[in-house]
This record gives structure tokens, C-alpha cells and sequence, in this order.
């Protein structure tokens, strides 16, 4: 008998797809989310966009909020650890936590390392917006990916962009002969072995949902078309004017995502979404994608 | 001979692969229609909960109910399992409540304890790897199901007559015994149906 195994932790992830795995602060808000049929909840202190109001170092949560959200829900729970905080991670772990996003959204512990994450029982998720990072995370031991997008804005367009730049470049790959293989995973910066299972395969060896920027069930259905495996929405539910309404129409959304008479159904009367923010009127400094590379 | 695969939510493309490794045509299904072409149906791993809710939503309680009166056979991996059984442990409410079983949800704890095993099966010559994911455990089954594994002294596969059940997740595997094993059911279900 084996615990930890990458079959094991990848196989976790894989569970998860065609699902919605959403953000929430409390436990009441946990149990709005299974009731609604998410697939997971990641149990923050704050979701991204009052992280970004709020300004500041953002870090794992409070302990006590997880525990309250591992309590009454009976479907996954993730929560975040700062890039490179091996200790927020092991105490996550300690917990009992069921997946960990080592995540931009908090301020990063280290500018240099991520997580040696092969060394943990407990599976990771990290952010990508290219298949250099992907690849990278997942060489450190990343069971699952997710686009990073541009968490808090409820602004699509980065998760676009990132979804797309992945997908193409693994189209990209599987056109290349050997020797330019070889290069390929020189200007990636990833391992020679790691890119060629991707150019035979076809795709990446973990789950890749979508996350930064879903505010509407149309936005989680793109995303399903443009190939995600999944979607993670962050402030789109609970900084929405009706989350139960919400929650429920981003999770039909994501299993119909090719039934446009269904969505239009379920977006109906949803009230008004997250507001969102334009990137370009982001800072350098905001930009959260540029965390963690 | 067509085999569908509940694709609702959950690991589906993995059955597909397994299930055609296996000899069979094997499609997603996504809505009750789809359901009168096929011979028979895998209820995937997921998430339950999520699963559950979805089958209501879309018409897929009764269908599936259905399918199964017609004889057509049903394969439930680990919340396929869950979604299959007629009691689920500490809830009042169950699914399709087909299959003659009391299941526990997360019976091995969370996603830290989840593990990987050689595992013997009845009716399969040599153990199949098994991988066991937030799995549920068969806590009780009627005199009418077959216990086809037990890992330390629990229930972890069953079957009744045309319904299939496993705790854990023969997709994640290469090794595509268990299908085969369930192609074949559909095989016979098929012949006796035609008759």
C-alpha cells in the first residue's frame, strides 16, 4: 500500500474534471457552494479581488477557517500557501487540507524557489500562463496546473491568453523533429524528457483548469471551449449579487459548455456580476500573473 | 456493441480509453437521449454530490432506472459506486438506489490517506492495481450481490447480476481487466436482451 504516489495525487485531480471548485471565506459560504454542486472549495481569508483592494501581504489563511470549512463540507478542500512557504504547506498538510494551490494570489515567500512539492504527501496545484512555468511546476511536483489569468479583475481576457498560449505551444512541440526538441527545451527552460512526453502525448501529464478572471457562466463555458479541464472561480461567486444563483448557473455552464440555449437559461436574472477591472489600468506591481515564473 | 460513459462530471475520457482498450465502442453522455443507443453505461468517478445533483437536474435519475429495468448493465467507479447504491451511510437520501448495498462516503479519510494497492478480484486471474481516491467502502450488501474484493477485511467491489461496482479507479491504470470484465456483461446482457 502506497500513499502520495503521483498516480494518486494526479489521479485526485482528475476527479475534478468538468467540475467548478470555487472560493469562499466561511463556512456558510462553503456549504452554499457544495449545495450548489462544486466539485471542491478552496477556503481563503479573502477571495483575490479584496486582496487586491485590501493591499498588504497576503498569506495563508487562518487556520481556524479552514478547519471550519473542512468541518461541514464533504467534497475537497484546497487552500493556498505562498509561493515557496515550505512551512505554510506543511502545516496546511498537517490539517489535512486535500489539495494545496501554492498560489501568486498571496504575496510570495520566495522569489527564487517554488516548492519542492514531489517531497509532500499531499498533492499541489500552481499557476501557469505559459509551457515553460507549466512544465516547470510540474517537474517540482505540481499534480494539477491552472491558467494564473489575472485572479480578482473578473476580467477573462488572461486566462484567454494563457489557456491559448499553452494549447498552442504543445501544438507547436508536437511538430518538432528531435534535434528541435532538444532547443525547444532549452528556451522553454524545462526538462528534454518532460517536453517530448508532451509533443507524443499531446498534452500536458496533469489536469489543467482555468482560474483569474471568471465572473459569468459564459466566461467558465470559454474557457471549457477553449480546452480547460475545469474551472476555478475566485471572487466571481461571493462578490457576485446573488452567489447561490451564480454558483449553480457557472456549474451547469461548465458541464453544458456547447449548450448555448442552456446557458442562456442560466444566465438569466443572475443579477450583476463582480465588476471587474480593465488590466491595462493595472500597475506593474499589481499584476499578480508575474509572480512565481 | 456501444458502452457510454455518464459524462456529467468526473474522469471521463479515461473510461472511454479504457473501455475502448477493452474492444468496445465506448461515447460521453451527456443527455437521456443518448441513452437508447447504448448497450450499457459506466457512472464515472467525480464528485458524488456534484454527480448526484446533476442526474436530477437533467432527467438522468429515472432514465437510469430505466436502463437498468431493461437489463442493460451499469459500472460504477467509486462515486459511480456512491451514485449506484441503495443506502449511502448517514444520509437519508440516495441516489439511484439500484444496487443492494450500504456505502460509506470518504470511508479511508481525505485526500492525504488516498493510496495505490495490488488488489485481488474475483473472477480476474492475477490482482489488478487499484487506486484508491477519497474512496468510498461497501459497508453492508444484500444476500442477492456478489462480493468480488475485500481489502483489510472491507468491501471494495461487488456486483448484482447486471450492475458493477469498485471503491476505486480501474481507469487510471493501463491495466483494462476490469473493463473487459464489464464489456463482457454487456456482451451477454445484450445476447439475452435480443433473445
Amino acid at each position: 500500500m502506497e500513499t502520495g504516489t503521483s498516480r494518486v495525487k494526479r489521479g485526485m485531480a482528475e476527479m475534478q474534471k468538468g467540475g467548478v471548485i470555487m472560493d469562499v471565506m466561511n463556512a456558510e459560504q462553503a456549504k452554499i457552494a457544495e449545495a450548489a454542486g462544486a466539485t471542491a472549495v478552496m477556503a481563503l481569508e479573502r477571495v483575490p479581488s479584496d486582496i487586491r483592494a485590501a493591499g498588504g501581504v497576503a498569506r495563508m489563511a487562518d487556520p481556524t477557517i479552514v478547519e471550519q470549512v473542512m468541518k461541514v463540507v464533504s467534497i475537497p478542500v484546497m487552500a493556498k500557501a505562498r509561493i515557496g512557504h515550505i512551512v505554510e504547506a506543511r502545516v496546511l498538510e498537517s490539517m489535512g487540507v486535500d489539495y494545496i494551490d501554492e498560489s501568486e494570489v498571496l504575496t510570495p515567500a520566495d522569489e527564487v524557489f517554488h516548492i519542492s512539492k514531489n517531497d509532500y504527501t499531499v498533492p499541489f496545484v500552481c499557476g501557469a500562463k505559459d509551457l515553460g512555468e507549466a512544465l516547470r511546476r510540474i517537474q517540482e511536483g505540481a499534480a494539477m496546473l491552472r491558467t494564473k489569468g489575472e485572479p480578482g479583475t473578473g476580467n477573462i481576457v488572461e486566462a484567454v491568453r494563457h489557456l491559448r498560449l499553452i494549447n498552442g505551444q504543445i501544438r507547436k512541440v508536437q511538430n518538432l523533429s528531435k534535434d528541435e526538441l532538444y532547443h525547444e527545451a532549452k528556451v522553454l527552460g524545462v526538462p528534454y524528457e518532460l517536453l517530448l512526453q508532451v509533443a507524443e502525448n499531446g498534452k500536458l501529464p496533469v489536469v489543467n483548469f482555468a482560474a483569474g478572471g471568471v465572473a459569468t457562466p459564459s466566461d467558465a463555458a470559454l474557457m471549457m471551449e477553449l480546452g480547460a479541464d475545469g474551472v476555478f472561480v475566485g471572487s466571481g461567486i461571493f462578490k457576485s449579487d446573488s452567489p447561490e444563483k451564480f454558483a449553480r448557473a457557472i456549474v451547469e455552464a461548465t458541464t453544458h459548455y456547447k449548450d448555448y440555449k442552456l446557458i442562456a437559461e442560466v444566465s438569466k436574472n443572475l443579477g450583476t456580476p463582480m465588476k471587474g477591472i480593465e488590466i491595462s489600468k493595472l500597475n506593474a506591481s499589481e499584476r499578480m500573473q508575474d509572480r512565481g515564473l | 456493441m456501444k458502452i457510454g460513459v455518464l459524462a456529467l462530471q468526473g474522469a471521463v475520457a479515461e473510461h472511454i480509453r479504457s473501455l475502448e482498450a477493452a474492444g468496445a465502442e465506448a461515447v460521453a453522455v451527456k443527455r437521456i437521449e443518448e441513452l437508447e443507443e447504448l448497450d450499457g453505461i459506466v457512472i464515472p468517478g467525480g464528485e458524488s454530490t456534484t454527480i448526484g445533483k446533476l442526474i436530477r437536474k437533467y432527467g438522468f435519475l429515472e432514465a437510469l432506472k430505466e436502463f437498468s429495468k431493461q437489463g442493460k448493465p451499469l459500472f460504477g467507479t467509486c462515486a459511480g459506486l456512491i451514485v449506484l447504491a441503495n443506502k449511502i451511510d448517514g444520509q437519508d437520501d440516495a441516489h439511484l438506489q439500484l444496487m443492494d448495498m450500504v456505502v460509506a462516503r470518504n470511508a479511508f479519510g481525505r485526500q492525504r490517506e488516498s493510496f495505490e494497492t495490488d488488489l485481488p478480484i474475483k473472477g480476474i486471474e492475477e490482482a489488478i492495481r487499484a487506486v484508491f481516491i477519497r474512496a468510498p467502502l461497501i459497508k453492508e450488501v444484500g444476500s442477492n450481490v456478489e462480493v468480488l474484493s475485500v481489502y483489510n477485511d472491507e468491501i471494495v467491489a461487488a456486483r448484482q447480476g447486471h450492475l458493477l461496482a469498485c471503491s476505486f479507479h480501474p481507469e487510471l491504470t493501463d491495466d483494462y481487466r476490469l473493463h473487459a470484465y464489464f464489456v463482457d456483461m454487456v456482451k451477454e446482457a445484450a445476447e439475452s436482451i435480443t433473445k
